[in-house]
């Protein structure tokens, strides 16, 4: 359309500078506390430009850890945060995609009453059901382990649904193309539909890597052990009630540790994050 | 709902199915159902016997005031957050909707911090606003504002507000945007040629082709306060100073901790999933979404 | 030898309805034959019945004198040919061909041959390494006609397989898999709903309804004979004028015929059998006279729609959808035509008149 720009276009342009501002200033903030050292924090004179304490405060906090509460280094709960993220989305879209698989390629008893009891799990988050799900989890003997803190989270309806709406958009012929040309379910499941969704296993990664990265609640409970923590739990516990001993550059670090694989993960795969954002939701 | 054409095999498909199946069961139908179950029981102090107690701890809870004004609590915190967090997006997805140059790089500049943990959103926002150290803590109190939300219940909900809707700005720009890109141009072109201006075209076309994704953010909104504030909270506040920041899932998770009421505790979850699924059904109700892409 | 017999084939699908009641029919080595009818008549039903795709409910497929009911797909030993081609989109077009041979377990070296041999014929070698989606519409049907023949199968099934393409493309690549088939020599069947892909692809043209077969024979023959009002409306076009008469007319228009003596029937006309004339058909001709209320020139010929004129002539039935009631459709060859709102007499002489049952689905012969 053909409208006139000038003022109109600046104030568009300024309200999205504010938004952006708004939106980088606390994380701005956190990266210039990490590199500054903490008796100017402490005292409240932080300043509001980097300072000089870069290397050494992230040495520290990956390889030493806090002294205070928690003291493992900051380079272990990396290390469990990566393997938590990456099980729960390579385990999510495993289980997913195979039971979706049968689901709409098979005709079998019993099949709209799994569908309905996979689909019923959406309306039950794990926070409704954290006690329960927690004595089970102690009674398998799952307590500080990495099967204890994916396992309980890797039943996905989401993803199950996904897949199930993926398949039904394949064509038919596809399928019997492939019986004619002699492919049998397993080779038809491996040799056509799962490079065609391709797009949608990248897409759904992308968003369950950072739902299992971001987990709160249940590695609080789970994990007990500090080698077993991850960094979003690990972050919580630097942060120690009396002031005094918060080593607020380190905490700051940590977090700037914390946000950086999934921030990478979403600003370099834009295009998947929101294609799989956008679809895991309808 | 199933393909026209499929394979045939005994085995095969339950062999595909288990694995989510299992998990299902284990780690979702048995805690829901243990929750149910032992809502109904109330065990003594120490945990030596337990008696069926029917609907007891249901009736109990709901007498409780505490209980009523964490749900009162948690629905307000829940408007605010959709409030704040869905009008700052708007106005960005409107702006960032125009044929302006630089778009893309926006976009990109606004929805990374979807991907921040709640928990970490919560420190950060804390280190920002703590009484003593925080670089806008200082500020206000050279404005003469006596903020403490480590003492003071209101300064603590707000900081909890702040930094959730500050998490959600991301998602809901995002949909919003789609929504926005979705208006066909023409029907604003037509808009146009009636003779309305951009303000007017936007409250009278834009924003009511708008409210199916209006009313879908509001619901997801809505149980993002319920459930992914638990962090931010526990991260902020641990639910003080005085309970002002303890919401429904918060409680239930102090409660439990606490270890004392087994049976309450239960009672809550069970409330809890009521809520969820009510919200849910509404969600799948009322809101026929059209997001395209 | 691969011929394909059909003996009284059923389906009935779980809900209970009945799609397809009872055809038989046979196909010799490599005759080419199309199945033809509206939508919904159950003929790409029964297609995908020979490929193995649906189950048969009752009867049997033979092919190439092995029962093939309770047979694989993959079995059986066809190749199909989709509607929308169903090219596997992730492959190159050299691995959808190569596919099913893989498969099949056969060696690298003759999969290769025989991939470039079918490239070559369908003119498609230098396309080999590109995805699907790189392909035009006429490219893909090509590479889909790729995949069935380099199985060198008994029997080719095509279902609708030019009816995404351009009507420009469509004759040209008509044209294409008739030489293709005579050349390979394989017996075929051919699902279509375009008569004219019908009469001018088949040896044996078999035209279905509702489930069940309606004529079966070469296709002039069928065209020529059409053995119901069905047939007759289907096939041919603009179709059969259709004029229902009653016992009294039967007997005043075939006087003397004792066949078409005893009952009402229904007249059948094909357009181009009517001639425009000055002076009434000789003994046992028809004459109708009619009013012009519409003209088409498409250059080689002209249609013209009219009106029955007389006032108390037999009024003139035509299906829904194909003619509009009371009309009668002439084709002229050239453009020189009446005008419309003119009166005019047409003719046809005894030997071009068809007679039906008045129900439409027995043929009287004259």
């Amino acid at each position: 359309m053909v409208e006139r720009q000038g003022i109109r276009g600046l104030v568009a342009h300024l309200i999205l500078w504010v938004g952006i501002a708004v939106v980088a200033f606390p994380v701005y903030l956190a990266f210039v506390a990490s590199t500054q050292d903490a008796a100017s924090i402490a005292n409240g004179q932080m300043s509001l430009l980097p300072g000089g304490h870069f290397l050494e405060t992230y040495t520290r906090t990956i390889f030493v850890g806090t002294s205070g509460s928690t003291r493992e280094p900051v380079g272990v709960m990396l290390f469990n945060s990566l393997v938590m993220a990456l099980v729960i989305a390579l385990g999510k879209i495993a289980i997913s995609i195979l039971s979706a698989y049968a689901i709409v390629y098979f005709r079998f008893p019993f099949r709209m009453w799994i569908f309905w009891m996979i689909f019923i799990t959406l309306m039950l988050p794990v926070e409704v059901r954290i006690y329960p799900t927690y004595k089970i989890a102690a009674d398998l003997n799952m307590l500080d382990s990495y099967a204890g803190l994916t396992l309980p989270l890797i039943a996905s309806a989401t993803a199950t649904l996904l897949f199930r709406q993926f398949f039904m958009t394949v064509p038919d012929e596809l399928l019997e193309a492939s019986r004619i040309d002699g492919a049998g379910p397993l080779r038809f499941f491996w040799d056509t539909l799962l490079p065609l969704s391709r797009t949608n296993i990248a897409a759904l990664f992308v968003i369950l890597f950072i739902y299992g990265w971001n987990q709160y609640l249940w590695p609080l409970l789970i994990t007990t052990r500090d080698d077993m923590q991850t960094i979003v739990i690990g972050i919580r516990k630097m942060i120690t009630t009396s002031d005094a001993l918060t080593e607020w550059p380190m905490v700051m670090a940590t977090a700037v540790l914390a946000m950086l694989p999934p921030v990478l993960v979403v600003i370099v795969m834009q295009r998947l994050f929101v294609h799989g954002l956008v679809e895991t939701e309808k | 709902m199933q393909k026209q054409s499929v394979f045939h095999s005994p085995l095969l498909p339950f062999l595909l199915i288990a694995p989510q199946v299992g998990i299902v069961l284990v780690f979702f139908y048995w805690p829901a159902l243990q929750a149910v179950w032992q809502s109904f029981l109330l065990q003594d102090a120490f945990g030596l016997s337990t008696t069926f107690v029917a609907f007891e701890n249901y009736a109990e809870l709901l007498q409780q005031p505490e209980y009523f004004n964490a749900i009162v609590r948690t629905f307000a915190f829940s408007a605010l957050i959709a409030g704040s967090s869905l009008s700052f997006a708007l106005l960005l997805a409107v702006m960032a909707d125009k044929p302006l140059r630089g778009v893309g790089l926006y976009r990109t500049l606004l929805i990374w911090p979807y991907a921040v943990a709640p928990a970490v959103a919560g420190v950060l926002w804390m280190f920002m606003l703590h009484p003593s150290l925080g670089v806008l803590a200082r500020g206000l109190r050279n404005m003469g504002l006596d903020w403490n939300p480590l003492l003071n219940g209101n300064h603590a909900v707000i900081l909890v507000v702040l930094a959730a809707a500050w998490k959600q700005i991301s998602y809901n720009f995002l949909f919003f945007l789609a929504g926005l890109q979705s208006i066909p141009k023409s029907v604003l072109e037509a808009a146009a040629i009636d003779g309305a201006g951009p303000m007017r075209r936007f409250w009278t076309v834009t924003f009511p082709l708008l409210t199916p994704t209006i009313f879908f953010l509001i619901v997801v909104n809505i149980v993002y306060a319920f459930f992914d504030t638990f962090g931010i909270i526990d991260a902020m506040t641990g639910g003080g100073p005085a309970k002002s920041t303890e919401t429904l899932v918060y409680k239930v998770y102090l409660d439990g901790l606490l270890g004392g009421n087994l049976g309450s505790s239960a009672a809550q979850s069970v409330l809890l999933m009521v809520i969820v699924i009510g919200l849910t059904a509404i969600q799948f109700r009322y809101v026929e979404r059209k997001v395209t892409y | 030898m691969s011929n394909v017999t059909l003996r009284n084939v059923r389906k009935t699908y779980p809900g209970g309805v009945e799609a397809i009641k009872g055809i038989d029919f046979a196909v010799d080595d490599g005759q080419f034959c199309v199945l033809v009818g509206p939508s919904g008549c159950g003929k790409s039903t029964l297609l995908r019945m020979v490929a193995g795709l649906e189950t048969i409910t009752k009867g049997e497929i033979d092919i190439g004198g092995r029962v093939v009911n309770d047979i694989e797909p993959a079995d059986r030993d066809i190749a199909m040919v989709f509607q929308n081609y169903a090219l596997y989109p992730h492959m190159s077009v050299y691995n959808n061909m190569a596919y099913g041979l893989r498969n099949r377990g056969m060696p690298k070296p003759e999969i290769d041959t025989r991939v470039r041999e079918a490239a070559r014929i369908l003119e498609i070698g230098a396309l080999l390494e590109r995805k699907p989606r790189q392909l035009s519409g006429g490219q893909r049907q090509r590479v889909a006609m790729g995949r069935a023949i380099v199985r060198q199968p008994k029997v080719f099934l095509f279902d609708e397989p030019l009816s995404n393409l351009d009507a420009k493309l469509r004759i040209a690549m008509r044209v294409e898999i008739r030489k293709l088939q005579r050349r390979l020599n394989t017996t075929s069947i051919y699902v279509t709903h375009d008569q004219l892909e019908a009469m001018t692809l088949a040896d044996i043209l078999v035209v279905m309804n509702g489930g069940m077969v309606e004529q079966i024979g070469n296709p002039l023959e069928v065209y020529r004979k059409p053995a119901s009002t069905f047939v007759a409306s289907f096939i041919g076009a603009p179709p059969m004028n259709l004029i229902t008469l009653d016992a009294d007319e039967i007997r005043a228009q075939f006087s003397g015929d004792a066949r078409a003596n005893t009952e009402a029937g229904i007249l059948g006309i094909r357009p181009e059998d009517l001639l425009i004339s000055t002076e009434a058909a000789a003994s046992g001709g028809l004459s109708l006279d009619l009013v012009v209320d519409a003209i088409e020139r498409v250059g080689a010929e002209t249609f013209v729609y009219g009106a029955r004129a007389r006032h108390g002539e037999p009024a003139i039935s035509a299906r829904p959808g194909e003619l509009p009631p009371g009309e009668v459709i002439v084709r002229v060859p050239g453009q020189n035509a009446p005008a419309v709102g003119e009166r005019i007499m047409v003719t046809a002489p005894r030997e071009r008149l068809h007679l039906f049952s008045a129900d439409g689905r027995r043929r009287i012969d004259l």
